[in-house]
């Protein structure tokens, strides 16, 4: 399955929730604000690196330049343009939005 | 799981529900989907998790607020053949509810039990 | 692939309408068909033709509707949802003794059952929302 999350991991529960519930193997795209959950050295990074271990983690790189994040993106996660999103959800067998 | 829908095999579908009611319009209108689309025979179920365990919570009384009570349609599936609702167990208890506090029967779930449950799913509704 | 998609959102206030159609554009420009965006909640505030955006932003709603004439598209608004917030279009106006419609061109007023539908004919089904 792919997990999109397009919410703060400050203000919001959605990427906690959403790692709650993804399982091994799966992958999870933060879009929109979600991004922020991609940067270095904040609160929820250990956490991010910890579900590194079970699941493949995306961030979409026009939301994080637009947020001016993105050279302090974690190692590991990995980015994607649009097209790169059309991908993923092409290559899972369905897509849910942690709103 | 299906990768195609050929000759009509149903579909799973899911409702995620994390929004509590009265405070905007998501449960309402979640639920009118769900009445609408129970028309099409698909393999529907409803997820409430977070605060959406709020939404079948008894004794909701809207009177003071002039706003509707949709509530009791929830007690309304049962006729649609929606019977497969799902209560996130963690999301009960942080908010000190037990299935004795719901309007509907349900079924209680782990993480992980939700977990699986969706990922058995064709398509996933949030709103 | 056919890719259907949810738009809970409406135009400007939340990114969820951006996010959709930079998504349509690559899936389009990737081959893909999209069968019908689906505009629910707010979101049927994408299919109103009374925008004035400023002049130096993208116009939502516009290049919904160009993005539909190029390509065909199927944007449908949920007329449940769109008569709680005031989008019509002009049977709908007529029918309910309004006196204007602001339906966008491109866009149509349809019920629920064009979601479902959405879900059950395309191979993939994406929500965009807050």
């Amino acid at each position: 399955m792919l997990h999109t999350v397009n919410k703060s991991p400050f203000e919001h529960k959605a990427l906690e929730t959403c790692l709650r519930f993804a399982r091994q193997g799966s992958a999870v795209l933060l879009i929109e604000d979600g991004v922020y959950a991609a940067a270095r050295d904040t609160a929820v990074s250990k956490q991010v690196q910890e579900a590194l271990k079970s699941v493949s983690i995306y961030a979409l790189k026009p939301d994080l330049e637009a947020r001016g994040m993105q050279n302090r993106v974690i190692d590991g996660v990995r980015l994607v343009d649009y097209e790169g999103f059309v991908d993923l959800v092409v290559e899972h067998n369905a897509v849910q939005s942690w709103l | 799981m299906t990768e195609e829908n050929a000759g009509g095999v149903a579909k799973k579908f899911l409702y995620v529900n994390r929004r509590a009611p009265y405070g905007s319009i998501y449960a309402l209108e979640s639920l009118e989907v769900v009445l609408i689309g129970a028309a099409f025979e698909q393999d529907v179920s409803l997820a409430f998790l977070g605060d959406g365990v709020y939404q079948l919570t008894k004794g909701q009384d809207t009177k003071g607020l002039e706003v509707k009570n949709f509530s009791p349609t929830f007690r309304a599936l049962e006729d649609y053949d929606v019977t497969k609702l799902y209560v996130e167990k963690e999301a009960l208890e942080a908010r000190g509810l037990s299935e004795a506090d719901l309007v509907v029967p349900v079924e209680v779930v782990s993480t992980e039990r939700m977990a699986e449950i969706m990922e058995e799913q064709d398509v996933i509704l949030s709103f | 692939m056919k890719l259907s998609l949810l738009v809970n959102e409406g135009p400007y206030t939340h990114e969820a309408s951006d996010t959709a159609f930079q998504f349509a554009k690559a899936a389009l420009a990737k081959g893909h068909e999209i069968f019908r965006v689906f505009f629910y909640h707010d979101g049927v505030n994408n299919g109103t033709r009374l925008t004035v955006p400023p002049q130096d932003d993208r116009n939502i709603v516009k290049r919904w509707s160009e993005l539909a004439a190029q390509h065909k598209l199927d944007l449908v608004v949920c007329i449940a949802a769109a008569q709680r917030r005031g989008i019509m279009d002009a049977a709908e106006a007529k029918r309910h003794g309004k006196d204007a419609n602001n339906i966008a061109p491109g866009f149509r007023v349809s019920g629920l059952g064009q979601l479902i539908e959405a879900g059950i004919q395309a191979d993939r089904l994406v929500v965009f929302g807050d």
